[in-house]
């Protein structure tokens, strides 16, 4: 998959800014486009802010943070501002998601085959509900699907509830799917197989995945295309190869090179010094200004640029570290 | 067993029973385990959920009951001591814990949290050298005295995870064991709590037992890793061996699921779902036998025994 | 001093009733400090005279049969109300803390005396105060014991549950790991942390002790009759219902307001403690 996008995205958010109470603002100006049958991967640690864009383009923001600015396209019609139920039959196509923790995104006291023909009956009302239910079973690879209609989450293993989520989320046929953290809580061989199944349920069925992660590593098996985030906006977007190959924001090299290398001689870890500021707390500039290891003057005050470069990275920052310098 | 032995563990076990279906069911959490903790080094534990690690790392310590085995610490089996003589042993075995944010009691200020081991013991000849001691602690996991004050909800998860190692080493232990002590962290945090550890270790001459379900931060912190499956240790070498050279095949599957920072190496498609099979299930032979790809026909009789191939390595496998 | 003033106008912004129930107790409680210098009469000044005035003139609130100034009984007994309240409080938490984190240790222990707290639960709370009574005998003292007996089961069953809960915490199984004794746990990590649901249950046992003594009271097998509580004030008066209904009024009033203020501000501490709306504030 390259990043050049020969067909018009499923998927487009320009300049999103989500904010709580209309004044803290948790996402900046967050832009990125997905094509049907690409997987984004957004990769930022905790508050980057990652799972409020993932909510906003879901319509689940809690009370109390609203969409203050930018726009949200699916398919080409606008859905920033509707509630989720004002999106069914719109004909823009379907948005689905999947969370982190399938225990308490499934309804401990319903068989598997009830939750999954309750999603199909809302928006798939054409086709007989167990027979379908069967089928998206199938499609996630539960094996044995028959017996395990009948059975409760808790009967099921993490790896196996999380394939019963996407199967529901599968249920509307959706062009896109959002994945937030669906395997870190699970077993690292589980994730790898559960990965799997999202790179070929992406391939076969030609929808747009946005793969919400923190990890550097899923991202490098899993996404066409990259996106980091660090405090509410993105530093660095590209391909994956030649951003792994090469990553142009300090913050995304700091977050390579913190990975645990067991191979390596060095004892110690590369760290970002410091922390990551809190919603409130981002100033002027640019917000990793305080822990960059290429910080000057400029980097405090006003606006940072996007700079492209030829093999389709953007990157916003004054010294990128491909030495092309702000003039 | 050497004479630099800080820890032996031999033959620990436990079970937990659980009801489930209507039926009773035994889960051999820890299943005749037996490891040797060598002075001044890192041993990592590794292994995914239900392994046994963290039951491993409660038994050792006492708070659960184990069902039977010895830990034996400076000659003295420690699940034989009374209440009174245990409780003076966990000054010298010290715990860290994964919950940044439930480890520490909210109503407690830093200072009280770290000086709680020295308070419980009375080791304290007065408040100043109290607050000496409680200042050198913070300083010396990067916070400074001042926090002594603060309160844990005012911290980020970073900052309270340093408490929490600030805790375990006042005052100075022998051993200290760190369950998961990294897995709730950011990575760039992560990176610099690791550094602390293996710093720290350093200095106060510490013994360290690292217990993950991360590999690669296993294998970059330890000396030398012990991988546990089902209840049972399958595998036993140094650290850099072990990630490049794996014996047992459950430690194969183990660092080829590791996602690695290398596009190259992407994942193309679905592979078949292998899970390991419920905790529930009573297995003869080997744990591994039903995903692994050497097994024979003895695998399913015979539970293999864990013997050293190679002078340091330990494996459990009739096929190793 | 500043900041009281400053946090106190922003609740009366925000949740107007509660600053009023909470200025209310206020009220009470400065009845019942400076009673002698608030009340313009004694309580149990008698004069036969003035019988059965209305409202007006030198008496706020009337007088009784006795010609006695309902004000002043009305502010005598807040007196009694406070006196109520904290005894209960007292003996319900005393007795009803010490039973729940016991059961919570000591599950075996725990399972005994849960079914005796169960068993005192089953009887219908009135009868059982009375039942008591009917033992123990009238008075102030008893009536404390007989309602406490009644808060001491939803109090136990209260604790037993957070004391479970946080027995768990894994800085309780820290302190364990440290060499911690079950004292020390108790005492250092256990009580400390149940502080804010016990505060709000007291608010609300304070509230229920004013309804159940009154009730007491009003059939005679509380406070004796010649000690000023609104009880008893509306005992007195009951068969002057129409002839002197303000008698009744008063008296019912302060019962019901006192309860209703102590449960708002009992909803608003619970309010507070919620974790959930500690985070939306945090935020």
């Amino acid at each position: 998959m390259t990043g050049a996008h020969t067909t018009d995205p499923i998927l487009s958010v320009s300049d999103l800014v989500v904010a709580v109470a209309g004044r803290i603002k948790i996402v900046r100006g967050v832009s990125f486009d997905i094509a049907p049958g690409e997987i984004l991967g957004l990769v930022g640690e905790s508050g980057c802010g990652k799972s409020m864009t993932s909510l906003a383009a879901m319509g689940l923001l809690p009370p109390a943070i609203g969409v203050t600015k930018g726009r949200i396209l699916l398919g080409g019609t606008d859905i920033t501002r509707l509630a989720p139920h004002e999106r069914v039959d719109r004909g823009c196509g379907r948005i689905a998601m999947i969370f982190q923790e399938p225990m308490t995104s499934l309804n401990p006291v319903l068989r598997i085959g009830d939750q999954i023909e309750e999603a199909i009956r809302v928006h798939d009302p054409d086709v007989v509900p167990a027979v379908r239910a069967r089928e998206l079973l199938d499609m996630v690879r539960i094996p044995d699907a028959a017996h395990q209609l009948s059975a409760f989450p808790h009967e099921l293993s993490g790896g196996m509830r999380q394939r019963v989520m996407i199967a529901i989320a599968l249920a509307c046929r959706p062009s896109v799917l959002i994945a937030d953290e669906p395997t870190t809580a699970l077993d690292v061989t589980v994730q790898r197989q559960v990965l799997g199944l999202i790179r070929e349920l992406c391939d076969t069925l030609d929808m747009g995945v946005l793969f919400i992660t923190h990890d550097l590593g899923v991202v490098a098996q899993l996404a066409d295309r990259v996106a980091v985030m660090y405090a509410g906006g993105l530093v660095e977007t590209g391909d994956v190869v030649p951003l792994f190959a090469a990553p142009l924001h300090p913050y995304t090299a700091g977050l390579m090179g913190c990975l645990p290398d067991p191979d390596s001689d060095d004892p110690l870890l590369a760290t970002i010094p410091g922390s990551a500021p809190r919603p409130d707390e981002v100033g002027d500039g640019c917000p990793f200004a305080p822990r960059c290891p290429r910080v000057a003057d400029i980097c405090r005050r006003g606006a940072v640029p996007v700079r492209h470069t030829d093999t389709g990275q953007a990157v916003r920052c004054h010294f990128p570290l491909n030495g092309e310098a702000s003039t | 067993m050497t004479d630099d032995t800080v820890l032996d563990i031999r033959n620990l076990s436990k079970a937990y029973h659980v009801r489930r279906g209507g039926k009773n069911h035994e889960v051999r959490a820890v299943d005749d385990i037996s490891l040797a903790v060598r002075a001044g080094e890192t041993l990592g534990i590794v292994g995914e959920s239900g392994c046994g690690k963290s039951s491993l790392a409660r038994a050792v310590m006492g708070l659960t009951r184990a069902d039977g085995g010895k830990v034996i610490h400076d000659g003295v089996d420690l699940l034989t001591l009374d209440r009174r003589s245990l409780a003076r042993a966990r000054l010298r075995i010290r715990m860290v814990f994964q919950d940044p944010y439930a480890s520490l009691d909210p109503r407690r200020s830093v200072g009280d949290s770290v000086a709680e081991a020295g308070d419980i013991h009375g080791i304290f000849e007065s408040s100043a050298e109290r607050k000496r001691l409680v200042g050198e602690a913070l300083d010396r996991v990067g916070l400074g005295a001042g926090f002594a004050d603060r309160f844990p909800h005012e911290l980020s998860g970073g900052q309270r995870q340093r408490v929490g190692i600030a805790r375990a080493i006042l005052p100075e232990p022998e051993l200290v064991i760190a369950d998961e002590p990294v897995s709730a962290l950011d990575v760039s945090i992560q990176a610099q709590v690791l550094n602390l550890l293996a710093e720290l270790k350093n200095r106060l001459g510490l013994t360290l037992l690292f217990i993950s379900h991360d590999l690669s931060v296993v294998a970059k912190i330890s000396d030398r890793v012990a991988v546990l499956y089902m209840g049972r240790v399958v595998e036993i070498a140094p650290a850099r061996p072990l990630f490049r050279d794996p014996r047992h095949p459950y430690t194969e599957l183990l660092i080829q699921a590791i996602p690695r920072p290398d596009p190259s190496t992407r994942i193309t498609g679905a592979i078949e779902p292998d899970e390991p099979p419920s905790r529930f299930a009573r297995l003869a032979g080997c744990p591994f036998r039903d995903r692994c790809p050497r097994r024979t026909e003895i695998c399913a009789t015979d539970a293999p025994e864990l013997r050293e191939i190679e002078p340091g390595r330990f494996v459990s496998c009739h096929h190793a | 001093m500043i900041e009281t003033i400053r946090s106190s106008t922003r609740l009366i912004a925000a949740r107007p009733l509660v600053a009023i129930g909470a200025a209310f107790l206020t009220l009470i409680v400065t009845f019942a400090i400076f009673a002698p210098w608030i009340a313009p009469f004694g309580p149990d000044a008698i004069d036969p005279v003035n019988r059965l005035l209305p409202p007006g003139g030198g008496h706020l609130m009337g007088t009784d049969h006795f010609g006695r100034d309902t004000f002043s009984r009305v502010v005598y007994g807040s007196r009694l109300a406070l006196l109520i309240g904290v005894g209960v409080v007292v003996f319900a938490l005393g007795t009803g803390v010490p039973i729940g984190v016991l059961s919570a240790l000591y599950p075996k222990l725990g399972r005994v005396l849960m079914r005796m707290v169960d068993v005192l639960m089953s009887f219908p709370s009135l009868l059982l105060a009375l039942g008591l009574i009917v033992i123990l005998g009238q008075g102030v003292f008893n009536a404390i014991l007989a309602i406490g007996l009644i808060y001491l089961t939803t109090t136990a069953r209260i604790v037993y549950g957070v004391a479970l809960r946080l027995r768990a915490e894994p800085y309780v199984e820290a302190a364990r790991s440290m060499g911690a004794g079950t004292w020390w746990v108790v005492t250092r990590h256990i009580l400390p942390n149940m502080i804010s649901p016990l505060m709000v249950q007291a608010s609300f046992v304070f509230a229920f002790a004013q309804l159940g003594a009154a009730a007491l009271d009003f059939l005679g097998l509380g406070a004796p009759p010649d000690v000023p509580s609104w009880g008893n004030m509306l005992a007195e008066s009951r068969i002057y219902i129409t002839r002197a209904s303000w008698l009744l009024l008063w008296p019912g009033l302060m019962i019901v307001l006192t309860a209703f203020s102590l449960n708002l501000v009992g909803d608003w501490l619970r309010d507070r403690m919620d974790p959930r709306f500690r985070e939306m504030v945090g935020k």
